[in-house]
């Protein structure tokens, strides 16, 4: 990684690699930095941006996709080899360079497999059937007698007569192009996907070579610390940095409230930044996390209506019996393990930068803007991210590098501390559900009024069988402002950790009042077939006996669809004497289509469950005012090993749909899981999160 | 204040001339360039900054750098042997106990210790050993199994 050239012009770029470099024929956007920025912007057509075929054989993949832990490079690999019929061992990914891989709108959401898979394979699949083009006029065969396989063309009934897609394309981008696009193969066609291939990360993450943003390390480079208001929205009045002329080798660099300390080493840089007195104007802390939601509730914004169907009135009228409830949830901190990290190497106008995010395109343009240059001297290389969850979508740490960078004129590397970690994060919202549903009597949800305040309207839409619906969302789940004392952002499955914590966990209440079974009430209620049939899945490995709630038992269930993947999950829990939840037991079934590596998969349901016990059980960011309080793992508890459940991933066939996402899916039905299962064991129901022995005694009171 | 500590890394002498007081983490990262060790808190909370000193697991984080002089100590980079993985990093490749992988040197070497001290640890011993190196990843099922799975491929002894 330290041995990159750094930045270099289009024509450098083309001097070092070649005449054969693949890129400039497809990718002139966004190495010139012409193209428009924002989600306009999308993946090239041009095969040549995703792959390139060495003379030796080996493929190089390019995506602007990052591994951040969930497998990324083990499933994008595995669909490029599928289609272009190359064996998955001869793949290598580029992934997260903004100078050599297809623009990205960055790695969340669950999008890689579900949108940026249909990209790569069609672009392999082009480049397979050129190859077998080309293959023709060198074997001087009609392309119908050949066939690709294994990286070789061969001629179907004489197999000795063949070429390697090496001698083929010999590391050069491919000129011809195909007017016709072949199809991308039928999932019941795999031979590489939907096999448990091993990543080619994991060597190097067991021997320690693995390198992260903060293991980057250049001629020269210092390590920086930007001073901290000691809250949001405190204002600088005066600062004393004199104190700091005590260590030596400290550099201080100021411009106007930018105020910061380099030094070769980062322990003594930590040590300097302390030494800087201020004085701050504090605006008055009126919010804190004891009243956050009856000011979500009263604060205004516009209503967005994400749909409505049939008449409330109506329904409402054939109700016999209605419900009415609101469910709460508390800002929830990313907490990687890795801490937001960068380094940033400023020469003139030209920038290049290391840094752990899921969002290098995008990051070039920050960069640019707080150093002054244009986006297109931007280059952003991301090594392995340690962990990002929606919070390393934000690149704060890169712009006070870069900052420091310029201002110091050496690359300069800023890991935060943990406390700053949790001071810059962009947390998850605090948000409120309102909701008020009724049943006629046959059991039927007869209506179903939804509001949702600040969380954003992912999953909020109503999944059951029901004619008169009316759900509108309030402000964004993202970006602060509002209600918000601080920034918040997308936290592993935005939205629908509190879209799915209130609708399932109503959906149970009125389950209760029915006097039904949980998952009998829900299939009487639920019409779409794919959603009973993952419902029935989970049903079949847990065991489930239907008996109403609550049954003594502490079981629950819950199911869902996120962004096009169905959920069905079961729990078993205890709740011990001190009112603590302890899970023993998690099976959650998912269909996300074909699954392109099954282990991966169940290591994305297995993560989201465990993280997902830290969401239900015990995270809350406590705060007053823009002052964040918890600031270290000692406050803010998050799952550790004794708290694992036992823990059954079920991977739902269907070859029918497209394949699609997994690495949220699983983790926003927790809540309502937990809270269910919760009513289950002791009858008391609680509808806010997390579910504290203190709540869990209030409601049982 | 500066002074000369010499200690063995990874089997090998070395000497660091710098203020003893500054922490091994950041003396094995800057100083040394051993980066396998990494930064996670700070403050011996979470375990990713974990490396053995005379057969004992410690926060590097918290650890005054000239308590290591005279001592032995091993970083996840001394771990495999002539290119031979020891079976803790064949278990976590095995098991699935990587994701992201930061906090992955943390637990190998937590579990080595654990293994030396007690080489056939039960479920609940693993667990209590380990319940201080945090993942937010959510490995640890899998942590445990592969740890599990070294002890007994190891049959008790050092591989």
């Amino acid at each position: 990684m330290t041995e990159h050239a750094g930045f270099l012009t289009r024509r450098e770029f083309v001097k070092i690699l070649g005449p054969g470099l693949y890129i400039l024929v497809s990718a002139q956007d966004f190495l010139s930095g012409q193209a428009p920025k924002g989600f306009g912007r999308g993946y090239p057509e041009d095969f040549n941006a995703y792959l390139r075929i060495a003379e030796d054989g080996r493929v190089t993949c390019y995506s602007g996709k990052v591994e951040l832990g969930q497998g990324i490079t083990a499933s994008l690999a595995q669909m490029l080899a599928e289609e272009l019929e190359v064996p998955y061992e001869s793949v290598s990914m580029v992934l997260g360079d903004t100078k050599l891989c297809p623009w990205d709108p960055g790695t969340n959401g669950s999008r890689s497999i579900k949108y940026f898979g249909p990209a790569l394979r069609a672009a392999a699949a082009e480049a397979r059937e050129v190859l077998i083009q080309l293959a023709s006029e060198h074997l001087r065969v009609p392309a119908e007698r050949l066939i690709a396989e294994n990286g070789f063309v061969f001629q179907r009934d004489n197999p000795g007569n063949k070429v390697d897609y090496g001698s083929l394309a010999k590391g050069k981008t491919i000129e011809r192009h195909l007017e016709t696009k072949p199809p991308l193969k039928a999932a019941s066609a795999f031979q590489v996907c939907g096999k448990s291939l091993p990543r080619a990360d994991f060597q190097d993450k067991v021997t320690g070579k693995a390198q992260f943003a903060g293991d980057i390390r250049l001629p020269e480079m210092l390590y920086g610390k930007v001073f901290r208001p000691p809250a949001h929205g405190a204002k600088l009045k005066r600062v004393d940095v004199s104190a700091v002329k005590r260590i030596k080798g400290a550099r201080v660099l100021q411009e106007k409230d930018f105020v910061g300390v380099v030094h070769p080493l980062p322990d003594v840089a930590e040590k300097a930044i302390a030494l800087i007195k201020a004085d701050y104007e504090l605006p008055e802390a009126t919010i804190n996390d004891g009243n956050i939601h009856e000011y979500i509730i009263k604060t205004p914004a516009r209503d967005s209506v994400v749909e409505e169907k049939g008449d409330l009135k109506e329904g409402r009228s054939r109700a016999v019996v209605t419900f009415e409830e609101t469910y709460r949830t508390p800002y929830v901190a990313h907490a990687p393990t890795e801490t937001h990290t960068a380094v940033v190497h400023v020469e003139g106008d030209t920038a290049t930068a290391w840094i752990g995010t899921q969002r290098p395109f995008g990051a070039d343009a920050e960069i640019a803007r707080a150093i002054g240059i244009s986006d297109d001297r931007v280059r952003v290389i991301t090594p392995f991210v340690g962990g990002g969850f929606g919070g390393k979508s934000q690149v704060g740490q890169a712009v006070q590098a870069a900052r420091l960078s310029k201002l110091s004129g050496h690359p300069v590397q800023v890991t935060w501390s943990r406390e700053e970690e949790f001071f810059y994060d962009t947390f998850q919202p605090a948000a409120v559900v309102r909701i008020s549903s009724g049943l006629d009597k046959s059991n039927r949800i007869a209506f179903w009024d939804y509001h949702v305040f600040f969380a954003g309207d992912r999953s909020s839409q109503n999944i059951y069988d029901v004619p008169n619906v009316r759900t509108t969302s309030r402000g964004s789940g993202f970006g602060g402002g509002g209600p918000h004392p601080f920034p918040t952002g997308a936290w592993r499955g935005p939205g629908s950790n509190t879209n799915i914590f209130s609708r399932e966990s109503h959906i149970d209440i009125m389950a209760a009042k029915a006097e039904m079974d949980p998952l009998e009430f829900r299939c009487l209620n639920l019409a779409d077939q794919r959603m009973l049939r993952v419902i029935d899945a989970a049903a079949a490995r847990f065991g489930w006996k239907p008996a109403k709630g609550p049954s003594g038992q502490g079981r629950a269930m819950v199911c869902l669809d996120y962004l096009g993947t169905y959920v069905a999950a079961m729990a078993g829990i205890r709740v011990d004497k001190d009112s603590r939840i302890k899970v023993e037991r998690v099976v959650c079934a998912v269909d996300m289509g074909p699954v392109i590596n099954p282990e991966g998969a169940r290591l994305q349901i297995e993560g989201s469950v465990i993280m997902g016990l830290g969401y239900c059980l015990t995270e809350e960011m406590h705060f007053r005012g823009g002052a964040v309080q918890d600031i270290d793992f000692g406050s803010y508890s998050i799952p550790r090993f004794s708290w694992v459940p036992e823990i059954e991933p079920v991977l739902v066939e269907n070859l029918e749909s497209a394949p699609s996402g997994c690495g949220e899916p699983p983790i926003v039905g927790m809540g309502a899981l937990l809270a269910n299962a919760l009513f289950d064991a002791t009858g008391a129901r609680v509808t806010q999160l997390p579910l504290t022995p203190a709540r869990i005694r209030q409601a049982k009171a | 204040m500066e002074q000369k500590i010499q200690f063995t890394l990874n089997d090998r002498p070395v000497t660091v001339t710098t203020d003893g007081e500054r922490a091994l983490l950041w003396v094995l990262r800057t100083d040394l360039g051993l980066t396998g060790a990494k930064y996670g808190c700070g403050q011996s909370q979470c375990g990713t900054c974990t490396v053995i000193v005379n057969n004992e697991a410690i926060r590097s984080c918290n650890y005054p750098v000239k308590n290591v002089a005279g001592k032995r100590v091993l970083t996840i980079e001394g771990l495999a042997l002539n290119g031979r993985l020891h079976p803790l990093q064949k278990a976590f490749m095995e098991h699935g106990a990587v994701q992201c992988g930061f906090c992955t040197p943390g637990m190998i070497l937590n579990s080595y210790s654990l293994l030396l001290k007690n080489p056939t640890p039960s479920r609940e011993q693993v667990v209590k050993s380990m319940e201080y190196n945090l993942c937010r990843c959510g490995s640890y099922s899998r942590v445990e199994r592969a740890v599990l799975a070294a002890a007994a491929e190891m049959k008790g002894g050092e591989a």
